[in-house]
């Protein structure tokens, strides 16, 4: 990592992310966190931060297995509470999502996952109101920018500290705040079916395509640079269609503009606005 | 001239919470003894304020509610705060306001306006069109904003206003993450008012703010770096802080005893120059 142009100094992101977390919870009178640990790095990041932020005792992290959800999800994500000593709580999602699965037989993966990465979320949402905390965001940068997420399900949150984080840096950071091994070195997985991995979804590995994004996003190259520093055309251009057919998942749905002042277009205002 | 650097965070758009933590930290720079206290850039209303900008705006006048209280607290101590200013015709401009004695010694508009990447102030804000330095009990100094000195004519232009101390503010959002310590945002303004000071042989005085708004964060590291470049005091990236240093003004003179830069400038040469280069026919004149 040391050489690497996504290496990142782990004691100054600590100190962003965590002071983002603490604000952004604060200034909106809450104190409390709500995190869906699903065993992997993502979620396990987001937990470590937040514990970081507020203490270990405001943050609950929520399990929500399936039934076909593998089991080393379930231990990974007890070796965090333990760790790190939050709050914890086990919600199956198995009859909630059953009772949609079972209304079509012949229902493709992608729907059963999206059922159950929806599930996840109104559980999710459910405790922030019962915990009185927010919902923190697991997304990294990699995924977003390639929309590998359901939306209004794992990507649905209040606030998102690791949202600027490739997943290369994920795993960096992770390492630095004590993320347990077992969970940094795993293959990803959204573990929606058996033995699916994130890579051989994708067809491609993170840290290729993290190289590859921090040229196309972060440095601005174009297409026929990003060929000269040594990418293969073919992938760059999959990327690149891949990011641009996903922006939908990034944006709020545009609103029709009729009036002279529009949510979105020019009705301005940060979150934060008047705190 | 004893100075405190008044690195704040700030609620976006409550100008009355904002004005309760100026006093509080004026009293703070007053018990300390301090001459002057430096607030950040819209240290009164927050940064992004986007659709706030016309409701947040302020006169810098004994009439005004919010001045009212600075001006007469600024009988004990001077002070520079950020504001939205509002002129006569209704224009708003990002502002600085030296106040002293009880009175506004000097008022400047921010003349570059960022309106590019994560910046949309050309949107909301009008442009300033003047740079001057003025004169304070502690000699010529020169107030410019955050993307002012981002560009090097504005500093340059207030030292041959006679400006000896520039007193810069900035409400700088922290970016550039990479295995440095510091961030890129972070160390280029260093940079930056470490070369003002180094090769205009003046103080360089420069208060940036923390906290958060929305995902952005301001990364602070508030700095005073003296005529020979040198760093006098250096306030912490990302908290808040009162950050008090001592300025010895007699550097002034060591140091352009040693490096007569100011004495040497050719003046007369650079504005024959610039306006063969603005003036002529085939100049890319610009804006």
């Amino acid at each position: 990592m040391k050489n690497s142009k996504l290496s990142i100094n782990t004691d100054l992101a600590r100190k962003i992310l965590t002071g983002f977390i603490k604000s952004e919870l604060e200034r909106v009178g809450f104190s409390r966190a709500v995190i869906g640990l699903s065993g992997g790095i993502d979620s396990a990041l987001s937990c470590a931060l937040a514990a970081e932020a507020i203490g270990a005792e405001n943050v609950l992290a929520v399990r929500m297995p399936y039934k076909e959800s593998s089991q080393d999800s379930l231990d990974h994500a007890e070796l965090m509470i333990e760790k790190f000593g939050v709050k914890s709580l086990t919600i199956p999602i198995t009859k909630m999502a059953d009772s949609l699965i079972a209304l079509d037989p012949e229902m493709s993966k992608t729907r059963k996952g999206n059922i159950m990465a929806r599930c996840r979320m109104i559980a999710l949402y459910d405790q922030s109101e019962a915990f009185g905390g927010l919902v923190i965001g697991t997304s990294n940068k990699t995924e977003i920018l390639l929309g590998y997420s359901t939306i209004f399900g794992d990507s649905a949150s209040a606030i998102n500290p690791i949202g600027d984080l490739y997943k290369t840096q994920v795993r960096q950071l992770s390492r630095a705040i004590g993320v347990p091994n077992e969970i940094v070195d795993k293959a990803p997985s959204a573990d929606l079916w058996a033995n699916q991995t994130d890579e051989d979804e994708l067809g491609f590995t993170y840290a290729e395509v993290d190289k590859l994004f921090y040229l196309l996003i972060d440095q601005r190259y174009r297409l026929n640079e990003l060929v000269e520093a040594g990418f293969d055309e073919d992938f760059v251009r999959r990327v690149m269609k891949r990011v641009r057919q996903n922006q939908f998942k990034r944006m709020m749905p545009p609103i029709a503009k009729v009036s002279n002042r529009t949510i979105g277009y020019d009705f301005l205002y940060l979150r934060d606005w008047g705190t | 001239m004893k100075l405190a650097l008044a690195q704040i965070n700030t609620k976006l758009g409550d100008v009355d919470a904002n004005l309760e933590k100026h006093l509080n930290l004026i009293g703070d720079a007053v018990a300390h003894g301090s001459d002057l206290i430096l607030f950040p850039e819209l240290s009164l209303t927050g940064y992004t304020l986007q659709d706030l900008t016309p409701s947040v705006s302020h006169r810098p006048t004994t009439k005004d509610p919010i001045f009212a209280p600075l001006l007469e607290a600024s009988k004990e101590i001077d002070m520079v705060v950020g504001f939205v200013d509002e002129d006569a015709r209704h224009r708003f401009y990002i502002a600085d306001a030296y106040l002293s004695e009880g009175k506004v010694l000097h008022v400047h508009h921010k003349v570059y306006l960022p309106t590019y990447g994560l910046f949309d102030e050309g949107r909301f804000f009008a442009w300033g069109d003047s740079i001057r330095a003025f004169d304070t009990r502690f000699g010529r100094v020169g107030m410019l904003i955050c993307e002012d000195f981002w560009h090097m004519s504005p500093p340059y232009l207030l030292w041959l206003d006679g400006a000896d101390i520039l007193l810069l503010t900035s409400a700088s959002p922290g970016r550039g993450l990479n295995d440095d310590d510091r961030l890129t945002s972070a160390r280029w303004v260093e940079h930056t008012n470490q070369a003002y000071a180094s090769l205009f042989t003046n103080f360089v005085i420069h208060s940036n703010r923390v906290g958060y708004e929305d995902g952005l964060n301001f990364w602070g590291g508030s700095t005073v770096y003296d005529p020979n470049g040198k760093l006098l005091v250096k306030a912490p990236y990302h908290e808040e802080a009162l950050t008090f240093a001592e300025l010895d003004l007699n550097q002034l003179h060591r140091t352009r005893a040693r490096l007569p830069l100011l004495r040497d400038e050719r003046t007369a040469l650079v504005q024959r120059e610039l306006g063969r280069i603005l003036g002529g026919g085939d100049a890319h004149s610009g804006r």
